[in-house]
């Protein structure tokens, strides 16, 4: 197949004839366990002004299903009146109800598109600054500020990394991963068009690897919810991958929204490797720049 | 021989679900191939296949089957005469109002996609109007999702260990919960070809 990283079918980006439309429609009654979940979302709420009433349900159910057995909770109303009165509870299902799967250059292919089609017009830039949007235990984060030092441009580039979940926040802070992914990490950044060996930006020690302290000094993390918050900065480039499959499209649309307010006259997005903008209500606010590596370009506005 | 329960169940399905591991493409091809364009339900399937890498199962598909035959996206809505793979490296889920989604979750079974994961999330959107088949395989994934659809009323399909180029997979899933049918290939192919005259 010659395709790298890529679609099934570029083509069905498009819209062609045939691509399923999307759609609503219940043809079996919500459950009881739907309705407890549901309930719980919106207990969260009011309780936390944690908003996750708009996650894709199947997936959000598994994982609160998942928490029941680990809380040792008999029913989703029992963990409900936990949470409600018991915030160290909530922090803990908290753990569950965010998704912590990342790795460092994840599509490699994904980073090497940045490297040649993006960072040559970042470079145009006096100042650069990067929105990465739900950046969880921060493996994405380090993985830019490599790309962006080897490219000369993390000296004068602000990276916000922001996610809802503090304790995945203060891992990525930390910057310290399992010594037994590097491997992996390493392939990817060889993979993503990385200048130098992947061990300069990280010690070992034990089973830990913690990566070059330097490349934290042009980071800010910071706690942000696509679901709730507004615009913080004006930015050139948003990275948002993998985190916009958990939500409705309702969400996705709000978070879009967020981007394009976001980023400056045409600003840079990059999306996961199965996301798209093309069925959101912002689709033709952006071009796309690399399409199978989902990178696209907030289109000049007029007037 | 059907016995009337299997039967409503077959008359009743309003999408069919299917996973496999080893051996499973040539088990698909041999299930698939031709299967009609007016095929009346949405085919939703889950193969392992080794590394995560871009599988080319739907160029193969594509040219096998008249239907319709797409990776499975964010948000698709289930449409009949449609064949859909799951995306390697995704888990594929089926939300209540039939469109689905997409996860990076951890792997379950080690595997993602994991047929577990597609099939109890299917039981849930579509209860008693639900197929599931399950074939050769080297690991456990599926069992608990093929049970959860017969727990829901839905048809629960093996096929025959005997028969299957690994037999791991079918086993789990008949020891955890006895499926309504244990079938050869042929049987399943003759069983689906049935299946695809409901009206969705």
């Amino acid at each position: 197949m010659p395709r790298k990283n890529s679609p099934a079918i570029p083509a069905a980006e498009t819209a062609p004839a045939g691509r399923p439309a999307t759609g609503t429609g219940r043809s079996v009654p919500p459950t009881t366990p739907d309705l407890e979940l549901q309930l719980l979302m919106e207990a969260i709420y009011l309780r936390y002004s944690y908003d996750f009433r708009d996650y894709s349900g199947a997936s959000q159910k598994r994982r609160v299903l998942h928490a029941l057995t680990q809380l040792a909770c008999p029913s989703i109303s029992e963990l409900q009146a936990r949470v409600m009165h018991d915030p160290t509870v909530f922090r803990q299902l908290l753990q569950y109800l965010t998704i912590p799967v990342s790795e460092m250059f994840r599509d490699p292919a994904f980073f090497l598109a940045l490297r040649q089609q993006v960072v040559p017009h970042l470079r145009t830039y006096a100042s650069i600054k990067v929105w990465i949007a739900g950046c969880s235990t921060g493996e994405e984060v380090y993985s830019l500020a490599i790309l962006l030092r080897e490219e000369g441009l993390l000296e004068r580039s602000l990276i916000y990394a922001t996610d809802i979940n503090p304790v995945s926040l203060d891992k990525a802070r930390l910057g310290i991963f399992p010594l037994a992914s590097i491997q992996g990490f390493t392939a990817n950044y060889q993979k993503s068009g990385g200048k130098r060996a992947f061990a300069d930006y990280y010690t070992a020690a034990y089973d830990a690897a913690m990566v070059d302290k330097s490349l934290r000094e042009n980071i800010v993390f910071a706690d942000h919810s696509l679901a709730t918050d507004s615009v913080f900065s004006e930015t050139q480039l948003v990275l948002c991958r993998n985190v916009l499959i958990y939500f409705t499209r309702k969400l996705q649309d709000r978070a879009f929204g967020l981007f394009h307010e976001s980023l400056g006259h045409r600003g840079f997005l990059g999306l996961g490797s199965k996301e798209s903008i093309d069925f959101s209500s912002h689709a033709q606010r952006f071009e796309p720049l690399a399409r199978t590596e989902r990178i696209f370009r907030k289109r000049a506005e007029f007037g | 021989m059907m016995n009337s329960q299997s039967m409503a169940k077959v008359l009743r399905a309003k999408a069919v679900v299917m996973g496999a591991s080893a051996g499973g493409v040539e088990a698909l091809l041999g299930i698939l191939s031709d299967l009609p364009a007016n095929f009346a339900l949405p085919l939703v399937v889950v193969l392992h296949l080794p590394g995560g890498r871009d599988s080319q199962l739907v160029d193969i598909f594509r040219r096998r089957t008249a239907m319709q035959v797409w990776e499975g996206a964010d948000k698709d809505r289930l449409v009949a005469g449609t064949l859909y793979f799951a995306p390697p490296g995704y888990h594929l889920l089926i939300e209540a109002d039939h469109t689905l989604s997409l996860s990076c979750e951890a792997p379950v079974h080690f595997s993602r996609p994991s047929i577990d994961v597609l099939m109890e999330s299917a039981a849930d959107a579509y209860g008693p109007n639900l197929a599931g088949i399950l074939l050769t395989g080297a690991n456990a994934d599926g069992a608990r999702g093929l049970a959860r659809i017969g727990q829901l009323g839905g048809l629960t399909v093996v096929q025959n260990p005997a028969e299957a180029h690994m037999a791991v997979m079918p086993e789990a899933a008949i020891h955890l919960r006895p499926p309504d049918l244990v079938l050869d290939l042929k049987s399943i192919r003759a069983l689906l070809l049935e299946i695809g005259k409901n009206s969705c």
